[in-house]
């Protein structure tokens, strides 16, 4: 007998009693004004959020930031923010992305409840840019708002290979004596422009 | 770089484990109050939720269903992972999921591997077996690789040196990544950490993550990290493994909904995890191996009384609460998974080697309180001292006769009273040396309460009586209660 056949062999043997696969909806809290709500859900992970009403502003708003933040290597998924400074185009190794100090990534649509934003990784040459960079600007259309995680998994699909994440904020670490440090080995900074 | 013996190799003893801890008080007091913010937090997050009890009871029946399918959802899962280009290896116990891990960097001939967090890989001993063996393992979790640059076991499932002090930890770094002399500032530690661990992900020939969730429909699997490492080490490194526990499948994508909604927030007293990553086969020119493994979850799984314990998606929540881990630390359970699920777990697999774990409790509740999969852990102790008491280990021999002798006491009213008679004597009248000594762990740090003037019975048929004559003015006096 192989592992495989002895594992699935010894579950079945050990089985719980049938209990039936719970459905239906779990009526989760409305927020009346998700915008407003994504926005607060935003702030409260650490991230920031920008409302910006077209793409001219969405590229004022991103080389703003870029100022701001000091950031000269700006390297852009998204054509209205503005091209960037790196050619992600003549990169074929994730390894060249470090050094990038600013990644401008579509977000699919964006989640009241949590502040979290869907990246999918379709969206991406290399997928270790939204990781690697020093600094992640997210741009969402303002339509693409959900109230709740269980609206925002009923818009996903995996029919194929492939890799997508939510993004909540940039990164953090309580690891010493639970201390909040911003910027363990992701982004120190997170910025959800919220375009139209 | 290898960790010293295991303490569950060396069979652990809490109550002797505990006092070495709570030995420096200081340190105890702060752990305390630093896990007690930390459920604090969770509270706060479960309260914005009008449908808390709601997800939890949806988190509990979701994986009371899988608990009757396993096989079948496995089955499912290896399927469509494989459709969309995953490998998946089945590994019955621990000694074959390290020969797999170590296979697969093996025939590659990889030796650097980073790591994010897996308690599963902590349970198999993995990083031993893969550093006698020529690969270097670094943990990338901030809090991991602390006690790995510590030469210890994590403390905390979810916050890995929550026994460390910061300038522990600075002393730590400076000796082992050179950190400034005398240099303790959390910042400035994590900020050196985040250099010294950059240049590790970016010569990393291989990346290895826990799973937190495997989908069954989809045959993806889901990891949550707050730092970031599980992608650096997947996205960065062309090799990704992923090591799972066969109890981590939910059936359905939507299913992802309730345990993302409830992990963090039970967890941390966050609403989500920074990085809620979705792995659906490896990334263009890479690879997955997905590891499935059973090591005693089957024979758990056999257990009715306990079966509820795989329901776990270990957040921690019921350490944070749990009063005596509060004040004894991770270390003293002597067990890769500490605390209350901890002390459900460990006699399931060796009930000689951590006899002492289900005592470790007060039976409060307050994990079952707070478990976001609903598992009713101080049943499930209780249930263990029992299975315990009534089995074959060694080591009970006090606890059984106690518990025989206060049986008859309690069962004959004369041997009763006059033990109240005895105990209220003794509390009056008897010698120090006979009341505090060896066998009396509740004097140890404390002092008995003063005795009552009367029994119970006594005050409350005066109390009766005084009813009675239509006196019914407060408490009689001498009254037993209140501590003066």
């Amino acid at each position: 007998m192989t592992s495989r056949e002895g594992i699935l062999a010894a579950l079945r043997a050990a089985a719980a009693p049938a209990a039936p696969l719970p459905t239906g909806s779990l009526e989760p809290v409305r927020y009346p004004d998700p915008a407003a709500r994504l926005a607060e859900a935003v702030a409260a992970v650490g991230g920031a959020l920008l409302r910006v009403d077209g793409p001219a502003a969405l590229a004022a708003g991103v080389s703003a930031l870029a100022q701001r933040l000091g950031a000269r290597r700006v390297a852009s998924e998204v054509p209205e923010a503005g091209p960037g400074t790196v050619a992600l185009g003549a990169l074929d190794d994730p390894h060249q992305l470090e050094g990038i100090e600013l990644a401008v990534l579509p977000g699919a649509f964006a989640v009241a409840e949590t502040g979290a934003v869907w990246l999918p990784g379709a969206a991406l040459r290399l997928r270790a840019l939204f990781v690697i960079a020093e600094h992640l600007a997210l741009v969402v259309r303002a339509d693409a708002l959900v109230n709740d995680m269980h609206a925002a998994y009923a818009r996903l699909r995996f029919e194929g290979p492939g890799f997508g994440v939510f993004i909540a904020g940039p990164s953090k670490t309580a690891d010493i004596e639970q201390a909040l440090v911003i910027g363990a080995h992701g982004a120190r900074s997170c910025t959800v422009f919220l375009l139209g | 770089m290898s960790r010293p013996a295991r303490p569950e190799a060396q069979g652990a003893d809490h109550p002797a484990r505990a006092a070495l801890f709570t030995a420096d008080a200081e340190r105890t007091r702060w752990h305390d109050a630093a896990l007690w913010a930390v459920r604090v937090k969770r509270d706060r997050m479960a309260a914005e939720l009008p449908e808390w009890e709601a997800l939890r009871e949806r988190a509990a029946a979701i994986k009371a269903h899988a608990r009757g399918r396993l096989a079948d959802y496995l089955e499912q899962f290896e399927r469509e992972a494989s459709a969309r280009g995953a490998q998946v290896h089945w590994a019955r116990d621990a000694e074959e999921h390290n020969r797999i891990v170590h296979g697969i960097l093996a025939e590659r001939g990889l030796t650097r591997l980073v790591k994010s967090k897996s308690m599963l890989t902590e349970e198999c001993h993995l990083n031993g077996y893969l550093e006698t063996r020529g690969v270097e393992v670094i943990d990338t979790d901030l809090g991991e690789r602390i006690v790995q640059l510590a030469g210890e076991p994590p403390s905390h499932i979810v916050l890995p040196a929550i026994h460390k002090k910061r300038a522990e930890v600075g002393e730590l770094f400076h000796r082992t990544i050179g950190t400034a002399a005398g240099a303790s500032d959390p910042a400035y530690l994590t900020g050196a950490a985040r250099v010294h661990l950059r240049e590790k992900f970016l010569a990393a020939q291989a990346g290895l993550t826990g799973v937190n969730f495997a989908v069954a429909e989809t045959g993806g699997v889901v990891v949550c990290t707050n730092e970031g490492n599980a992608d650096m080490g997947t996205a960065l490194p062309p090799v990704h493994i992923a090591c799972m526990g066969v109890e981590k499948i939910v059936p359905r994508l939507e299913d992802l909904a309730v345990f993302v909604r409830l992990l963090a927030r039970s967890a941390t007293g966050q609403p989500i995890t920074t990085y809620t990553s979705h792995f659906h086969g490896p990334r263009p020119g890479g690879e997955l191996h997905v590891v499935i493994v059973d090591n005693g979850r089957s024979r758990l799984l056999a257990e009715e009384a306990f079966r509820g314990a795989l329901a776990c998606i270990r957040c921690g929540a019921c350490m944070n609460t749990c009063p005596v881990f509060r004040r004894s630390g991770g270390h003293s359970y002597g067990f890769t998974i500490p605390g209350p699920i901890g002390s459900v777990l460990a006699p399931g697999r060796d009930p000689q080697a951590h006899l002492s774990l289900p005592f470790a409790s007060s039976l409060c509740g307050s994990c079952d309180d707070v478990c976001p999969v609903r598992i009713p852990l101080h049943d499930q102790l209780l249930e263990r001292r029992r299975q315990l008491a009534t089995g074959p280990v060694r080591g009970l021999f006090w606890k059984r006769l106690l518990m025989r002798v206060m049986g008859v006491v309690l069962g004959a009213r004369p041997l009763y009273l006059a033990g109240g008679w005895g105990a209220r004597l003794a509390l009056r009248r008897a010698p120090r040396w006979l009341l505090y000594n060896r066998w009396n762990a509740w004097g140890r740090r404390r002092e008995l309460p003063a005795a009552p003037a009367e029994s119970f019975r006594a005050a409350w048929r005066s109390r009766r009586r005084d009813g009675q004559q239509g006196d019914r003015g407060g408490a009689p006096a001498g009254a037993p209660g209140r501590p003066r």
